[in-house]
């Protein structure tokens, strides 16, 4: 990079510049990273050609880590330290993971969330997450040629906010910038409506491996508005498989099978389900470690009928987010089927007599996802071109609210709001003199506080003591773009400030997570010092070119000084970039930040001001 | 010169200050400021201009939700007109009011009882139809006769319609799970 770049006023250095970003399928028994190439969307494959990445993480004794495939065939040999569909566990505690008895690992429970023990000590479900993300993250820079500038991860539209904080904790320990955690069945319906042109409301019934989502969104002239979601964070293929599997071991009179059968008889359930999805029958045969053998058949139709009860349960969620939308089955007009699991004809059955129609299955049910984030991500990005001109309006899946007396819920945020969303509450002191006030939030449609996830406690002190009853507390909950939620409180009556920012946690603090990304790089044989400073040259290099675009777009909002002094900060910045000290690029970083502030400001101004131009109150006075 | 953050949904849609309102207009206005605003837009942007997207896509979400339904429009003109539609300081219902209230709210509590779908389904259609008309009588006092009190007590009917209507719902859901 020279040091003294010249470009023509008003001209970006770099204008067209492209940005390395990807979409990330993060899932539970598949992942997969997509991008927009030339336009187009294309999951990438591995050096062997292979898109779908499985979903499972192998701790050796030796200290190495081996994921995918070869972890996957590992699973009857080592099945404590190969982790599989691990997003059943993200953000979620001991009590909340169903079917425990059937998975082989050895838990911890902690605070939050659940820690399995391997040969390499305990390690969370963030953790293993992060390393199902890393082969993809550098998959994607070997075949972009460069660093990424960011990532769309995405996440069942249900996740709670702990699952999402998990995921995007994951995505930081990965060494991947979260551009936007985006809803998996919003994904689906992106990659779904731009191919198709579609417009009118349509449903999306995503059936993962481990959870199902059902969301209802209205497009209209690029906007992809969500009118509703529901679903069910702890249901999906996963418990098909589930079914299968005791129905072998009833009819093979196996009482508990040891951890390696068990994973066995696993994964010939999989593979069964897989097998009549084209097949009428299918043969069911497994050696156990006794020598014994398993040898039964299965019919379509028995299967269909052993988990029928599980398919109905898929039905709740739809009837909800109907009823959530205002709307009847008459009203949607496709409804698309995204999911490997929805593979299953009695599920195809099953939604086309819903929804009295057949459902749009003319997309790779294990790919659309992973386009979708990958079309979004390049947008973010800054990426976008004229036929990029769409919108996603999303909303919260489930409502939030705090404790009151007697363990009840009061709803702050109520569930399907379109994101962002801030929403404040008032409380006051209850004693005379009454100086600090606890605070408990929680997650969840139900109005016992023992029936919602508890998401975090805090405390406010300092409260001026007065009289009971006269305080003012002023409980504001914001939920950013991610579905993400912060906290604060402030009393207001007394002129005092008190007032605090929660982050709602599972229980890993940022000071654990800077940890493990430091043990994680050391890992990978990466040097901290070096990525965090390319990291930095990164950031700044896209800071000033975002700075200059805006200059010479709405540089005329600015008087000279203004402009002067945005140019010296952009100036300074750019030589720290040529050094060596990371901090002081950040520095840097955030010091034209400042500088810019106002502009930013201005410059929204101006943007809206646009907007409504020519829409004058008596034009609409119709 | 700035645009006030604080100004009033209307006047930030661009809508007249009242009552009767063109849904589809609304919507395209929203649609147009969250093209303009939403965090999406600005995700390539430094953080200052993040943050600022957060700060205008909520209000501007916020005012959509206000204006859009009845009710919360309803009683967001009265609250710019000062005039206070909450339920603690006046409580001073019509007995007529309160007597249908109660006949409501019995036969609610009896088919929730007995577990009856279609009849809680009935109830909840019929106080749909109820407040419609309710609704009905708020253009005049808003718009033409500009009667707050009276539009008050018409808000403070149509809260407790909503609260019932809500109780239906939990008890379809509950029925349901």
């Amino acid at each position: 990079m020279a040091l003294l770049q010249i470009a023509e006023p008003g001209l970006s250095a770099e204008p067209h510049k492209h940005r390395l970003a990807v979409g990330i399928d993060l899932g539970t028994t598949n992942s997969l990273v997509a991008t927009v190439r030339n336009g187009i969307a294309v999951c990438l494959a591995d050096e062997s050609g292979r898109t779908m990445l499985p979903s499972a993480v192998r701790y050796l004794a030796d200290g190495g880590i081996v994921v995918g495939s070869t972890a996957l065939q590992a699973q009857a040999l080592d099945p404590r330290n190969t982790v599989v569909s691990v997003k059943r566990f993200m953000g979620r505690g001991l009590k909340d993971v169903a079917h425990i008895e059937a998975v082989p690992y050895d838990f911890e429970d902690a605070p939050g969330m659940v820690r399995l023990r391997t040969v390499q000590g305990p390690k969370t479900p963030v953790e293993v997450s992060a390393e199902i993300l890393r082969p993809l993250r550098l998959r994607a820079e070997a075949s972009l040629g460069g660093e990424l500038t960011g990532a769309v991860i995405t996440v069942p539209a249900y996740f709670d906010d702990a699952q999402r904080q998990a995921t995007k904790d994951a995505a930081t320990l990965a060494g991947i910038n979260v551009l936007r955690l985006l809803n998996e069945p919003t994904a689906a319906a992106v990659a779904y409506g731009l191919d198709n042109a579609a417009e009118g409301v349509y449903a999306v019934y995503d059936l993962g491996g481990g959870t199902f989502d059902l969301s209802i969104l209205k497009l209209s002239r690029g906007v992809f508005e969500v009118l509703s979601t529901n679903g069910d964070a702890a249901l999906g293929g996963d418990d098909f498989d589930h079914r299968l599997f005791c129905w072998m071991l009833d009819k093979a009179c196996i009482s508990p099978p040891d951890a390696a059968d068990a994973r066995r008889l696993q994964m010939k359930a999989r593979e069964v389900k897989e097998l009549l999805t084209s097949c009428e029958q299918a043969p069911v045969k497994v050696k156990l470690s006794s020598g014994e053998e398993v040898d039964l058949v299965i019919t379509r139709e028995d299967f269909a009928e052993m988990t029928r009860h599980l398919v109905q349960k898929t039905l709740a969620p739809v009837r909800k987010a109907l009823r959530d939308a205002g709307l009847t089955v008459e009203d949607i007009k496709g409804v698309v089927m995204v999911g490997g699991a929805t593979r299953m004809p009695h599920i195809q059955r099953a939604v086309a007599e819903y929804f009295r129609q057949e459902p749009l299955t003319n997309l790779d049910p294990d790919k659309v996802v992973a386009l979708g984030a990958a079309m979004q991500a390049n947008v973010l990005a800054g990426n976008r071109a004229d036929e990029d001109d769409w919108l996603l309006l999303d909303v919260i899946p489930l409502s939030l609210g705090l404790e009151t007396m007697g363990g009840l819920v009061e709803r702050v945020v109520p569930r399907n709001s379109t994101l962002p969303i801030a929403r404040a509450q008032e409380f006051t002191t209850f004693k005379d003199g009454q100086t600090a006030m606890a605070f408990h939030v929680v997650q969840g449609e139900r109005e016992l506080v023992s029936d919602c996830r508890s998401l975090a406690r805090f405390e406010l002190r300092g409260i001026p003591p007065m009289v009971a009853g006269a305080a003012r507390i002023r409980v504001t909950f914001q939920v950013d773009a991610d579905g993400l939620l912060s906290v604060s409180a402030r009393e207001m009556s007394s002129g005092v400030e008190a007032s605090v920012l929660v982050k709602p946690s599972y229980g890993l603090s940022d000071d654990e997570i800077a940890g493990m990304l430091r043990a994680g790089v050391e890992h990978a044989g990466d040097d901290m010092q070096a990525r965090a400073l390319r990291e930095q040259q990164v950031e700044a290099g896209r800071v000033v070119e975002a700075t200059e675009q805006a200059l010479a777009k709405d540089g005329q909002l600015l008087n000279e000084q203004e402009r002067a002094e945005i140019e010296a900060a952009i100036a300074r910045l750019r030589a720290l970039a040529q050094g060596q000290d990371h901090r002081a690029i950040k520095a840097g970083i955030d010091a034209l930040a400042r500088a810019t502030d106002e502009f930013a400001a201005r410059r929204m101004d101006n943007s809206i001001r646009a907007a409504l131009a020519g829409q004058k109150v008596d034009e609409i006075e119709v | 010169m700035s645009i006030d953050l604080q100004q009033d949904y209307f006047a930030l849609f661009g809508l007249p200050r009242r009552y009767r309102l063109d849904e589809a207009a609304l919507e395209a206005v929203w649609h147009k400021l969250q093209a303009e605003v939403h965090p999406d837009r600005h995700a390539h942007l430094p953080d200052a201009d993040k943050r600022r997207a957060m700060q205008w896509a909520t209000r501007v979400n916020e005012g959509f939700r206000t204006l859009r339904k009845p009710l919360p429009r309803a009683q967001y003109l009265l609250e710019l007109a000062g005039v206070d539609t909450g339920l603690e300081t006046n409580t001073a219902m019509s007995p007529e009011f309160l007597m249908e209230q109660m006949e409501w709210r019995e036969a609610v509590e009896e088919a929730r009882v007995a577990a009856q779908v279609e009849e809680l389904e009935q109830l909840h259609h019929r106080l749909q139809q109820h407040a419609r008309e309710v609704l009905a009588e708020l253009e005049t006092t808003l718009d033409q006769a500009r009667d707050y009190p009276a539009a008050a007590d018409t808000v403070r009917r149509l809260m407790f319609i909503e609260k019932l209507q809500h109780e239906i719902d939990d008890a379809l859901e509950a029925l349901e799970s």
